[in-house]
Order: structure tokens, then C-alpha cells, then sequence
């Protein structure tokens, strides 16, 4: 039987919308869009132009570090527009499907008898390669390294996270062929929830398998990583989405690019939250319309609600984002006195509101900060919900104070800034965790490399 | 309250850069977000907050206070009617009165003084007002006697929020407790004021309240503590000396004005180890250290009057118990390792019978014991954490 890894810290937040399991059919979006930021590390060299007509898997921009690297157009159809910011930055590139979603062809080819470097190349050439990050730094992999091991984790712990078992029905084959791909690079580590049950997932071939109980955030590839086997200075291992490893199994067995993916759509402002069929970078209108409630005013985030980034309804699905998550901006402002009051129908972890006397009711939580930023104050309030052998506090500290020494020794190799979501959200400090774990890691990344 | 809002709303740009008003920014901003929750949202990282803040965690401390507050009241008028020969004609309601009457100026007074330096440095520095003086503000008269004249409080106050908290950084950056330095400041610079015979009661009636101590030089009005180092049974041969254990417990005795009554102060630990605001670790081990130092020192210095009070006496005495409670469990400048806090704990509790037992001058050792191990705790930190650095180190060279 495979190994169980018993999680106790951690946290599920009970949050009113979560997707049902039930398919909500679509009409197909008209833009889509890949945006380089997504791509954290990637400086993007754009190589289509508007009015160019690509098909799936053509190159819309590749990294000007390493130029192998792809980043191809998830639809068929012609280049709608380059979007700049400041300094002439790539915000995104917007591509018009003529809705035939035409794939340049690849040959379909048995991934057991090819070598690594051959399953490399075949990544690389169709832009699947862009998929992988990398521990250390939480950034895009960097196709010339050879990592130690490649770790896919096979569920979502997030509150109002995807069921994984819900996308990978009817594409079970695919998963299996994606798996044999990465095999072939380096020894794959599946993590899987014990309440999974597919077969596709439990006796999956060519992985260690390993079963993780717990709450959140059992499911952050991070986290199972640092319970199997800890990253070290100078390793580097690597990370992919369970679903995009479905995307390389549709590759080598097809022949063919298929982007599509199952998304949800969630949220305690979503009237039936459920799963839909999206080809990834897809504009979200189409997906939301009409399936909102307008009570309040409304926060669109792209992913989840711990580590989604806020868009618009008419913003674009990110290249990693398996959900769109709808909540309330504000829900009840200008409120009085509201550190004294009871506050009956707010969720917090501190016993001093009342949201314990019920540990089954679920929350509409809204995206005030609810409190001002001040300094560390609490101690412990971290620790509960972060199941590594590392100390957050330190670690946080160190990288405000921007010792580079102490971030090494206080294992920042082994973090990425999803990993500090539930820290961020218990914080009675209010601190940016997220955002100062990233700039830790780009702070090192910079001197390092 | 929408017209509060909309007031508010109303003189809010008056207050903002360029206004009229802008020299008093922090001060509105204070009370604007006292009143009113802040609707900012999430900009960066998770869309969504847990409800607590650090307002909502300095309330609950404050609220645990209340109790040990109310009682010392109440004890501050009955000492001062015992004193005056007179407790028996005086109602629980009067004594609580002159109480409410001695201790009101003293609180006013350390909020106005430390509030006011909070207000003045947050306008400097363009920050934010940080909650914590709420607590410390509380806290300070609370651990001063009640003979404390206001200017040295006022005095001690000031010295405390700029030289233990703002000059380190505001609230979360201190090093030392902020009230303990107060008293400590008290304690040094003006030693007759916060210890011997005559400074815990008080003798003169306040707004026609109380009753006047004739004799005053003639009356002895020590702590309990102080009594056992004169050499004085605690129980026994004097007459005003005669404490019984109720008397402990409920604190009906001569000291600081919070600190007395441990039954008050119990209700405050549970308030705080249930709502999770305090550590149980830290205060579970102050007292064990407290104990076990007690009874290492009962049997092997027979000799020392202070060394044979019993161990669970020497708990309930003096600022023991509101040290552990509410002083040592500060989260700022406690130990912040879960394994740093037992040592942390331990170490205080040991070191308070320390200086009591040892140290002839003064008879209480609580104060001190808590600044020594709050200057220890990131030393204790350090080295928990330096653990956690080396096994990461040593998985690294096995590796190679």
C-alpha cells in the first residue's frame, strides 16, 4: 500500500459556494488570452503580431533568457492584440478563436520508448513545457536543469477548490500517458487525498504514489514535498498542475494540443455553482453571465480565493487557474465598533467570535481586511496553520529585514508564496505574507543566479 | 449611525495632506477607525481576512482586566476603612466609591500622557495609531501602589512608551514590557513612593469620599510580603498582620492596586486562555517554576523567614499572579517559540522566588523577573530556532 502522511496543522475554511458536481454547458468564449505574468521569472519576447492568424500551438511569445521556451496560443484564430503597460511591459496577448480550435500537428508517439531528452524536446516544441515551475523560487523550470524529482499533486485543498477527480473523468488514459512523459525526465511523485478513490489515481504506473490526510493545506504540492523529502540547497525540483499533466497525456497520444480544461465556477455569489468545459486563457464573461447575484458589489477572482489574482467579469481566465471564484467586495461596510461587537455571522479562528459554536456552518466572508496593517504581534498564530518544519515567523522576518543568509538557513528553498495563503489569512497583523514571500524569493533568486 | 458616518465623511478631507486640519491626521484617523471598521479590501495575495485584528485582540485583554480593576477598587476603600478604624460602619458600596475615586485619575492620567506620545509619533512618523498602549495604559495603575502621586505616573508613563516601545519601533517591536518598565522606572527613580510600610493605603479622603487614617506615621500598612521579611509571621502575632487565606484569595490586603485579588485575576486567565489571546504554556510554566523554586527553597533554607512561606502562598501573594497572567504572557516580548515558552515561563517563575527568598532590600522579586527574562527571550528564541537551522544544515551535508 502506498504511504500515508498524516497532516494536523492546517485549516478549512467552510465558505458558502462550493461547485457542485454537475457540468454547466458554456457557450465558448470569442478572446482568450495568455498573460507573462502568470509566467513568474519569464521575460517575454512576443512574436506575433494583430491580424496574424495562429493555430493551437503556435508560439505567441517565448523567454528571452531561454529561447527554447514556447508559449503558444491556447485557441485557433488571429492575434486580437499585444496589451502594454508601463515601460512597454507584455500585460497579454489576446487571441480571437474562429471557434474551429485547429491543433498544428504533432505525431503521436509511444512516451515509454523515448528518452528524456526526446520527451524534453517534444514539450518544448509544443509549449507544454511552460507548465512546470520550479522549487526553489516558485518560478517557471528552466528547460536545461535536471531536477531531482517532478511532484504532481492530485488534489485541491483550497476552500471552494476543484474536485480533481471531476476533471479527470474520461480522461483517465491521457493522465496516465502525461505521467509516463514525466517519468521519463525524472522520478514523479504523485500526492493523493485518501477521500480520492479513482483508479487512475490510486494505482497510477511509473510514481511513487502518497496518500495525504489533513486539512488544508495538505494539498499545496509544497507541503507534500517537504513532508517526503525536503528540498536542499542546490536541488532543484520540479512542479506541475494535475491537469496540465492530462494536457501532455492529450499530446503524445493525439498528437494533437487541447487546452481544454474543467473549471469551476464558485463562490457564495454564484446562484449554482458548478463545472464547466474552458479552454484555458478564455474570457470569463461568458462563463459568469447570468449566474451571479447582484446584491452586493462583486469581487472576480481568477483562481482561488486565497491565491487568486481580483479580475473583472470580463477579464480572462489565468493560464493556471482551474476556477473563478464570485464574492462580495464589501458586505455590510461602514460597520460600528466592530472590534467590540459580537459580530455573530463572522467566520474567524479566534475564539473571541462565536464562529466555533458551529463548525458546520458555511461562511459568505467578504474582501475587506477587516483591521489595519500593523506589526508582528501574535506569535504562534502561523505556526498553527503551516504544516513544515520550518518557522514562518523567522522566515517572514528574515525576508523583511532582507537577510539573505537567514532566509537560506530558515529553508525559503522549500516555499512558495501559496504556501503562506492560510498564514495570511489568520494574520491578526494583516500582513502581506504572500506578496513578502515573493519578493523574498526574487530578492534571493537575483543574487543566486 | 449613518449621520455619524456621513459627518465623518463630511471632515475627513480637512484632515488629509494640504488640509487644514492635517496636523492632527492621526488623531482622526484613530477615531475613524475606532468607530468604523475600515472598508478597505484585499489588494495583494488572499481576497479573503479571518474577522480578528489586533483591536479586537487588545479589547479582550482590557476586558480581562476589568475584574482585578473593580476589586482593587474595592480593596483600596476597604483598607483605607480599616486603617481609619471605621470598616465597620462603612457599606461595600462607599468603600467601592472612594476606590473608583483614588484609582479614576491615575488611569486617566496614563492614557492621556501614553496616548498622546502614541498620537504625536504616529503624526511624525505618518503611520497608523497602533492599539497596544490600550493595554499597557490600563495595566500601569494597575501595578503602581495607591499612595503613587499622579506626576511621577505621569512622569514614569512617558519615560516608558518613548524609551521601551517608540524608540525601538511602536507596538511589536518592544523589547520589555512597556508597563513593568514604568513601574520599574518608578521603583528606581523614586523608591519611596512603590515600597516599604506606608505607601499602600490610602489615608486621605479623595472628593469627600473615604475616611482620613489619623496617625498616619503610627500605622503600618506593609504588604504581606513585606511582612515576611521583617520577620513576622504571616498569620498570628501582630493584629494587623493576620491574614487568612480568603483574604489572599479575594485579596481583601495591602499592595498594588490590580494585583491583589487572585480570584479577580483567575477570572481574567480564563477569559484569556479561552478566547487564546494569552499562552497557556507560558503561564502553565511560570507557575510550575514558581513552585518549584518555592519548595527547593522551603527545605533547604530553613533559616530565611521568606524561604518557609509555603510554596502555594508565595503564588497567591504579591504581584505573583498577575505577573504570570497578565504581564508575562505579552506576546511582543515573551519568548515566541512554542518550546522557548516553557523555558521562558519557567525561568520567570524561578526567578521571582529567587529575588524574593535572596534578596533582603525588597520583598518582591515579580517585576524583575519578568524584564530579566523578557531581555532572555530572544536569546531563548534563538537558539530554538538555531536548532531548527542545524538539522536543516545537517540534511544538507548527509546529502552530500
Amino acid at each position: 500500500m502506498h504511504r500515508v502522511v498524516k497532516i494536523s496543522k492546517g485549516l478549512n475554511i467552510n465558505l458558502k459556494g462550493a461547485p457542485v458536481a454537475d457540468f454547466t454547458s458554456v457557450e465558448p468564449a470569442r478572446l482568450y488570452a495568455l498573460m507573462p505574468a502568470d509566467f513568474t521569472r519569464v521575460t517575454p519576447k512576443v512574436v506575433v503580431k494583430p491580424e496574424d492568424s495562429v493555430k493551437v500551438g503556435d508560439p505567441l511569445f517565448y523567454d528571452k533568457e531561454n529561447p527554447e521556451l514556447l508559449f503558444v496560443s491556447p485557441v485557433s484564430g488571429k492575434v486580437a492584440a499585444v496589451n502594454r503597460g508601463e515601460r512597454r511591459r507584455v500585460l497579454s496577448v489576446v487571441v480571437e478563436s474562429d471557434g474551429k480550435f485547429e491543433s498544428v500537428e504533432y505525431k503521436a508517439k509511444d512516451v515509454l520508448s523515448l528518452s528524456a531528452d526526446e520527451v524534453k524536446a517534444s514539450l518544448l516544441k509544443a509549449g507544454l513545457f511552460a507548465f512546470f515551475r520550479q522549487r526553489p523560487y516558485d518560478v517557471i523550470a528552466v528547460p536545461s536543469d535536471a531536477p531531482r524529482a517532478i511532484y504532481v499533486s492530485a488534489f485541491d485543498s483550497k476552500p471552494l477548490a476543484v474536485n480533481f477527480e471531476i476533471a479527470l473523468k474520461g480522461n483517465e488514459a491521457d493522465f496516465q500517458t502525461g505521467l509516463d512523459a514525466l517519468s521519463r525526465i525524472a522520478p514523479v511523485h504523485l500526492g493523493i487525498c485518501s477521500c480520492q478513490k479513482s483508479q487512475a489515481l490510486t494505482v497510477a504506473k511509473n510514481v511513487t504514489t502518497t496518500i495525504f490526510e489533513g486539512p488544508h493545506p495538505a494539498g499545496n504540492v509544497g507541503v507534500q514535498i517537504n513532508r517526503t523529502a525536503p528540498v536542499n540547497k542546490g536541488e532543484i525540483v520540479w512542479t506541475i498542475g494535475a491537469e496540465e499533466v492530462i494536457f501532455i497525456g492529450r499530446l503524445f497520444n493525439k498528437g494533437k494540443l487541447d487546452f481544454t480544461r474543467t473549471v469551476a465556477l464558485a463562490g457564495s455569489e454564484v446562484k449554482n455553482p458548478s463545472y464547466s468545459k474552458v479552454v484555458l486563457g478564455a474570457q470569463i464573461s461568458n462563463l459568469v453571465n447570468g449566474r451571479v447575484e447582484n446584491k452586493y458589489e462583486l469581487r472576480y477572482i481568477d483562481g482561488n480565493v486565497l491565491t487568486g489574482k481580483k479580475t473583472a467579469a470580463d477579464g480572462f481566465l489565468g493560464a493556471f487557474s482551474t476556477e473563478v471564484t464570485v464574492i462580495p467586495e464589501v458586505m455590510g461596510g461602514d460597520e460600528m465598533l466592530g472590534w467590540a461587537a459580537p459580530r455573530f455571522g463572522m467566520y474567524s479562528t479566534s475564539r473571541s467570535y462565536f464562529s466555533w459554536l458551529s463548525p458546520n456552518r458555511k461562511y459568505t466572508i467578504d474582501a475587506r481586511i477587516k483591521g489595519g496593517e500593523r506589526h508582528m504581534i501574535m506569535s504562534n498564530e502561523y505556526d498553527k496553520v503551516f504544516p513544515m518544519d520550518i518557522y514562518p515567523e523567522y522566515l517572514i522576518k528574515a525576508i523583511i529585514t532582507g537577510n539573505i543568509d537567514k532566509m537560506e538557513q530558515l529553508g525559503i528553498y522549500e516555499v512558495a508564496p501559496e504556501d503562506f495563503a492560510l498564514c495570511e489569512f489568520v494574520d491578526s497583523s494583516k500582513l502581506e505574507l504572500q506578496r513578502i514571500v515573493r519578493e523574498g524569493l526574487d530578492k534571493l533568486r537575483a543574487e543566486m543566479c | 449611525m449613518k449621520f455619524l458616518r456621513n459627518y465623518l465623511n463630511k471632515v475627513k478631507p480637512s484632515f488629509e495632506e494640504g488640509g487644514k486640519l492635517h496636523a492632527f491626521r492621526s488623531l482622526f484617523d484613530g477615531f475613524e477607525t475606532f468607530l468604523f471598521v475600515p472598508n478597505d479590501t484585499s489588494k495583494s495575495g488572499v481576497n479573503i481576512h479571518d474577522a480578528i485584528d489586533s483591536k479586537r485582540i487588545m479589547s479582550i485583554v482590557v476586558i480581562s482586566l476589568v475584574p482585578a480593576l473593580l476589586l482593587g477598587m474595592y480593596n483600596i476603600g476597604l483598607q483605607n476603612a480599616i486603617a481609619a478604624g471605621v470598616a465597620d460602619s462603612t457599606s461595600w458600596f462607599s468603600m467601592f466609591l472612594f476606590g473608583l475615586a483614588v484609582t479614576l485619575p491615575k488611569i486617566v492620567v496614563s492614557y492621556a500622557v501614553g496616548l498622546g506620545i502614541e498620537f504625536t509619533v504616529a503624526q511624525w512618523k505618518n503611520e497608523e495609531i497602533h492599539e497596544g498602549f490600550l493595554v499597557s495604559g490600563i495595566l500601569i495603575p494597575m501595578i503602581v501602589p495607591v499612595g503613587c502621586p499622579l506626576w511621577i505616573l505621569a512622569l514614569a508613563t512617558a519615560f516608558a512608551v518613548i524609551f521601551a516601545k517608540e524608540v525601538f519601533g511602536g507596538t511589536g517591536m518592544n523589547i520589555v514590557n512597556v508597563a513593568l518598565v514604568a513601574r520599574a522606572f518608578i521603583f528606581f527613580a523614586y523608591p519611596s513612593v512603590i515600597s516599604g510600610d506606608a505607601v499602600w493605603v490610602a489615608t486621605e479622603p479623595v472628593f469627600g469620599l473615604g475616611a482620613a487614617v489619623e496617625n498616619v506615621d503610627a500605622y503600618t500598612c506593609a504588604t504581606a510580603l513585606q511582612h515576611a521579611v521583617n520577620g513576622a509571621p504571616l498569620a498570628g502575632a501582630a493584629p494587623d498582620v493576620v491574614l487568612s487565606t480568603q483574604d489572599m484569595l479575594f485579596g481583601f490586603m495591602p499592595g498594588s492596586i490590580g494585583e491583589t485579588s487572585v480570584v479577580a485575576i483567575a477570572i481574567g486567565a480564563v477569559i484569556l486562555l479561552w478566547t487564546g489571546v494569552a499562552s497557556w504554556r507560558i503561564m502553565f510554566s511560570v507557575f510550575a517554576g514558581g513552585i518549584l523554586m518555592a519548595m527547593l527553597f522551603g527545605y533547604t533554607m530553613p533559616e530565611n523567614p521568606v524561604a518557609q512561606i509555603p510554596a502555594w502562598q508565595h503564588l497567591i501573594l504579591g504581584g505573583f499572579c498577575f505577573g504570570a497572567v497578565f504581564m508575562a504572557t505579552d506576546p511582543v516580548t515573551s519568548a515566541r517559540t512554542e518550546t522557548g515558552k516553557y523555558i521562558y515561563g519557567l525561568g520567570i517563575g524561578a526567578m521571582a522566588i529567587i529575588i524574593r527568598v535572596l534578596n533582603p532590600g525588597y520583598p518582591e522579586g515579580m517585576m524583575l523577573a519578568i524584564l530579566l527574562m523578557n531581555v532572555t527571550a530572544p536569546f531563548i528564541d534563538y537558539c530554538v530556532v538555531q536548532s531548527n537551522i542545524s538539522n536543516r544544515a545537517k540534511r544538507l551535508t548527509k546529502k552530500k
